[in-house]
């Protein structure tokens, strides 16, 4: 409180001696008959040079950014589709550097050496087509190069993929990432986010999975049947609020369960294989040097970004829909630390599409490793796909301690 | 003709001077005189863009000095959001969110083609007044009830909205997903919509003024560029804001009634919705559809105006009017396809994609043509550095040096690397922000004097000027920087990457500890502005009737204020109004009401 008193009279007094020196500077002004619209030759040179000096400042801060700083901070692209963007990024870098340097010079070259000197008249001179024809032409050709090949470059970027390139999901959420693996067939298991049960948080589709949702849509600690039970019990009254909110959820889940078990009734049984031999990694992505990988991504509740900055690639996880990203890294972990020189070093995966309060945590680390670290690394996994780690699992309670606070609130 | 100004007081001359006996409330509250709303516009603007800059200082100290106790924070945000004066998750994202939203809409849309063009199209057209009055005081009254809805929403309990600027759902549909998105997204929809009536109302309003109501004379390529600027703006505006509008309509609805516009398949807070079938991006391509139209909308006026300001002190006629023109029309169209270059990494259809960074990066070319024009202005030009004109010259430097970096965006697969990290912070707010505002700071202590009749101090205008320029690009160009370091926009704590690569994380901290101290200087800059803005509305010297020596009709108007601004009959124009420094002219001006001389040929 003390504080906030003493901001305040800062402030107050502030104001004050600032009246106070413009009172004496106009009193000053009015000695001298200036009528604060004619700007004296003085201050115009002195504002002149100041342009001048600012634009000398600007230039030494950006090369002095540009060798400090630079493109260290993320260091070299870890992936070969990295490497070709940042080429290209190069490239244009090295464009509009130069348009940056030129135009920005003439502009406060201009304003120094062209301020008003007595006697001396500005040139009148409206236009000149042939001049205005020479810069919409050169950007135009310019601009033609930048697109043709950044066009190339974004066309092999979002080309599909074959089959050798390894297939994961990334699955996101508030606030972590969980990969999947394809596992031996390379085919990701088909799911659907009704399915989602505790032992199921990827909601993968199998005929077991759908069995548990249903289960757990009418049986769970906040099912259908605990609802009805509630509702139809005789002995509580609910006030008018709580009985609606009761009521709206029954409905839901009603629905959904209809829905479930029109699921199951066109469930095709095949499809359970490419389910059972995914592999669901949680805290750290495993990648394996040379490899493509074409990464499907999804997002339980809103929209959250998976950002490999080491790897130059980006994609939306969206709500309902599923996206993609491709690329083949580069570099194993260990080649960067050593490039970086920090042996600590470690990529990650950033979440990059604002999503919440600890949105800035949102991360996973990502480690690549040569073919037969990979390789083994993949063999130690293969106990754990998702049949064996999963299902059939003992058949918990369902006891989601987050569903009783919602139905409580 | 300038002499007609000062020429009685003349009661009888048009229809609608039945109020001459103004009231307190209809000269300063309920006004209809286009002068007075434009400096309704004007203050509460300026007001908005203050707590917007003080919320931006808000979160800087956050990001400089992470998890540190600051007494600022705790002094504004109180024991709820900064306990201990650490700022809390959740209003670091509610800062964010509301110092964008008021930025872009209520001090660059609202303050800059609001302000500026209530009060220069009807006196650059000579016209009495806009084309109605009453639509023009609904339309400010609009854009104060929705600027007040917007500052209510930082006070209510559970915060205000907190899913950035572009409030994109899911995050901004679910309460349970971020506490922003309950009653304080809620209000911010609301006042949203009534920012686009007033917009809309606004923007009909100057185009029915700028196709109707020019003097005799003034034919269309005889108009200064500010009011082709504000035309082109104004259509803009009336094509892009009622798809926001419709966006924002959708996002009420899957809200408040249960509707899956933009919901598909979610799990959020433990609770399985049911919704089925909408599509996020369906909303970001109706926002999109405004939002980047709307950085022309915010943009092009600040160009006009400097067009306005660089002639006149130049004392050069513009270079390339007709290319001007041209460009500003080139932009505006362009403006419409572009709006994919937000969605590269979205997940919409990569072929989009490439036909979207066609478009944008064409829209390189009329501004390569805007800027090389304003530098053959300068070229030989006898320049008179006023305030407005030093804001003028650092707006077309900010718009290179922001513009240049939009290349770059502009291509996806570039963009891919780049996308919703600190270098597209540092991009727009360079490009749009920084130059719309210069525009604005050159608009005001350019046009000062039309509009109180007093002059503005000129020293502290210089030292506002420079540390404006200096602070703006102390903090945004270091900004480049820590994006090409990989760091994320609408973190709130750029120490998480410390655990993986230290050396990053320890640059990203360096940097915003200079950004910040940046950020704060150029703050305590604008209190210069604000006292010399108010010192000099009561205390200021009283103004010359033209002080620039400008050509535009506004400047033939009397000082003191009159409703139908000129006291007898409107001017004629006969030339157009660069003709600066002309060969054989007695003045290095001559005013748009002058008739051609004997054999003097039109430019």
């Amino acid at each position: 409180m003390e504080n906030k008193l003493i901001i305040l009279i800062v402030i107050i007094l502030g104001a004050i001696a600032i009246a106070q020196l413009v009172r004496v500077y106009e009193i000053s002004a009015k000695l001298r008959k200036n009528g604060e619209h004619e700007v004296s030759n003085r201050d115009n040179r002195l504002n002149a040079r100041l342009m001048l000096g600012f634009m000398i400042a600007l230039f030494i801060g950006f090369i002095y950014l540009m060798t400090t700083y630079g493109w260290t901070g993320r260091g070299v692209a870890a992936s070969v589709e990295g490497e070709e963007t940042d080429w290209l990024l190069n490239l244009n870098f090295v464009i509009v550097i130069m348009i940056f340097f030129f135009t920005n010079f003439l502009l406060f070259f201009f304003t120094f050496k062209y301020v008003r000197k007595p006697g001396v008249k500005a040139f009148y001179y409206p236009h000149n087509n042939k001049l205005e024809m020479i810069w919409t032409v050169v950007p135009a050709i310019v601009l033609a190069v930048i697109i043709i090949l950044g066009l190339q470059t974004w066309n092999d970027l979002v080309a599909p993929t074959g089959k050798e390139a390894i297939r994961v999901e990334l699955f996101s959420k508030q606030f972590d990432w969980t990969a999947r693996y394809a596992g031996q067939d390379n085919t990701l298991g088909k799911y659907d986010y009704k399915l989602t049960t505790d032992n199921n948080e990827l909601a993968l589709l199998t005929s077991n999975t759908i069995d548990s949702a249903l289960n757990n849509m009418l049986n769970g600690s906040n099912g259908i049947s605990r609802i009805q039970k509630l509702l139809n019990n005789r002995d509580t009254i609910f006030n008018d609020s709580t009985s609606n909110a009761l009521r709206a959820d029954l409905s839901r889940k009603e629905r959904l369960y209809r829905l479930l078990a029109q699921m199951k009734a066109n469930h095709n049984k095949k499809l359970d294989a490419s389910a059972w031999d995914d592999i669901i990694q949680k805290d750290t992505l495993v990648l394996c040097k040379g490899q493509q990988y074409e990464i499907s991504l999804r997002a339980k509740d809103v929209i959250h970004s998976a950002f490999f900055m080491h790897m130059r690639a980006q994609m939306n996880a969206v709500p309902g829909m599923p996206t993609r990203l491709k690329f083949t890294p580069s570099m194993t972990t260990e080649e960067m630390r050593k490039s970086k020189n920090n042996p600590a070093f470690n990529y990650t995966l950033m979440c990059n599409k604002i999503c919440g309060g600890a949105h800035y945590k949102m991360k996973m680390i990502v480690v690549v490793k040569d073919k037969a670290a990979y390789n083994a690394w993949m063999a130690s996994k293969k106990k754990e796909t998702f049949k064996d780690k999963y299902f059939p699992a003992p058949a918990a309670p369902v006891a989601a301690a987050a569903m009783d606070t919602t139905m409580t609130n | 003709m300038a002499s007609v100004a000062h020429e009685g007081h003349g009661h009888d001359h048009h229809d609608d001077h039945h109020h001459h006996e103004e009231n307190f409330i209809s000269k300063y509250i309920f006004s209809q005189d286009h002068k007075m709303i434009g400096k309704q516009f004007l203050m509460t603007a300026v007001f908005m863009g203050l707590v917007a800059m003080i919320l931006s200082i808000l979160f800087r100290i956050q990001l400089a000095w992470p998890g540190e106790s600051s007494d600022f924070l705790s002094f504004f945000l109180g024991e709820k959001w900064a306990p201990n004066g650490v700022l809390k998750e959740d209003m670091y994202l509610g800062l964010v969110t509301i110092h964008g939203t008021i930025m872009v809409f209520f001090l660059l849309t609202g303050g800059l083609s609001g302000t500026f063009s209530n009060l220069l199209i009807p006196l650059q057209l000579g016209a009495r007044d806009m084309a109605s009055g009453f639509l023009n005081m609904l339309s400010y009254w609009f854009f104060f009830l929705s600027s007040l809805l917007m500052l209510v929403s930082l006070f209510v309990e559970s915060g205000p909205a907190m899913a950035g600027w572009t409030i994109y759902p899911p995050l901004s549909a679910l309460p349970q997903a971020v506490s922003g998105s309950g009653l304080g997204m809620t209000l911010w929809l609301f006042s949203m919509t009534i920012f686009i009536a007033s917009s809309l109302i606004g923007s009909l309003n100057y185009i029915v003024t700028v196709i109707n109501l020019r003097t005799q004379g003034m034919s269309m390529t005889r108009m200064p560029l500010t009011i082709w600027a504000f035309f082109v703006t104004a259509i803009l505006g009336v094509l892009s804001f009622p798809v926001l509008l419709s966006a924002a309509l959708l996002l009420v609805m899957d809200r408040l009634a249960g509707t899956s516009f933009y919901l598909s398949d979610i799990i959020v807070g433990g609770e399985m919705l049911a919704n089925h079938g909408g599509s996020p991006l369906l909303y970001q391509h109706l926002f999109w559809f405004l939002g980047h139209p709307e950085v022309y909308i915010v943009l092009l006026p600040a160009l006009g105006l400097s067009s306005e300001i660089i002639a006149t002190n130049a004392r050069k006629p513009i270079f390339g009017y007709k290319a001007m023109i041209g460009s500003i029309l080139a932009i505006g169209f362009l403006s419409f396809i572009v709006w994919g270059h937000h969605m590269f990494v979205t997940g919409m259809n990569p072929f989009l994609g490439s036909v979207f960074v066609f478009t944008t990066l064409l829209i390189a070319i009329p501004s390569a043509v805007k800027v090389f024009n304003y530098l053959t202005t300068l070229w030989k030009g006898s320049l008179v550095l006023t305030p407005a004109m030093l804001f003028a010259i650092g707006l077309v430097s900010t718009f290179i040096t922001g513009g240049v970096t939009g290349i770059i965006l502009a291509d996806s697969a570039l963009d891919i690397a780049l996308h919703d990290t600190y270098f597209v912070v540092a991009h727009f707010h360079i490009v749009m922000g920084m130059s719309a505002v210069f525009g604005m700071f050159g608009g005001v202590y350019h046009w000062f004097p039309k509009m109180f009749g007093k002059m503005m101090n000129m020293r502290l205008g210089y030292a506002h000027f420079w540390i404006t320029l200096i602070g703006a690009y102390g903090v945004f160009f270091p900004m480049h920087f820590v994006g090409l370091a990989g760091a994320p926009r609408r973190y709130y704590d750029y120490s998480v990457y410390a655990e993986t690569d230290s050396p990053t994380a320890d640059m990203m901290m360096d940097l915003n500890v200079i950004i910040t101290i940046f950020a704060i200087v150029a703050a305590l800059g604008q209190l210069i502005f604000l006292f010399n803005f108010f010192y000099s509305i009561f205390r200021g010297p009283k103004a010359p009737q033209n002080p620039w020596n400008a050509n535009s009709l506004e400047w033939t108007t009397p000082v003191e204020h009159v409703h139908g601004n000129w006291p007898g009959a409107l001017p004629v124009v006969h030339r157009w109004p660069y003709d600066y420094s002309k060969p054989g002219a007695d003045t290095d001006f001559i005013p748009q009401d002058v008739p051609l001389a004997e054999g003097e040929e039109e430019h």
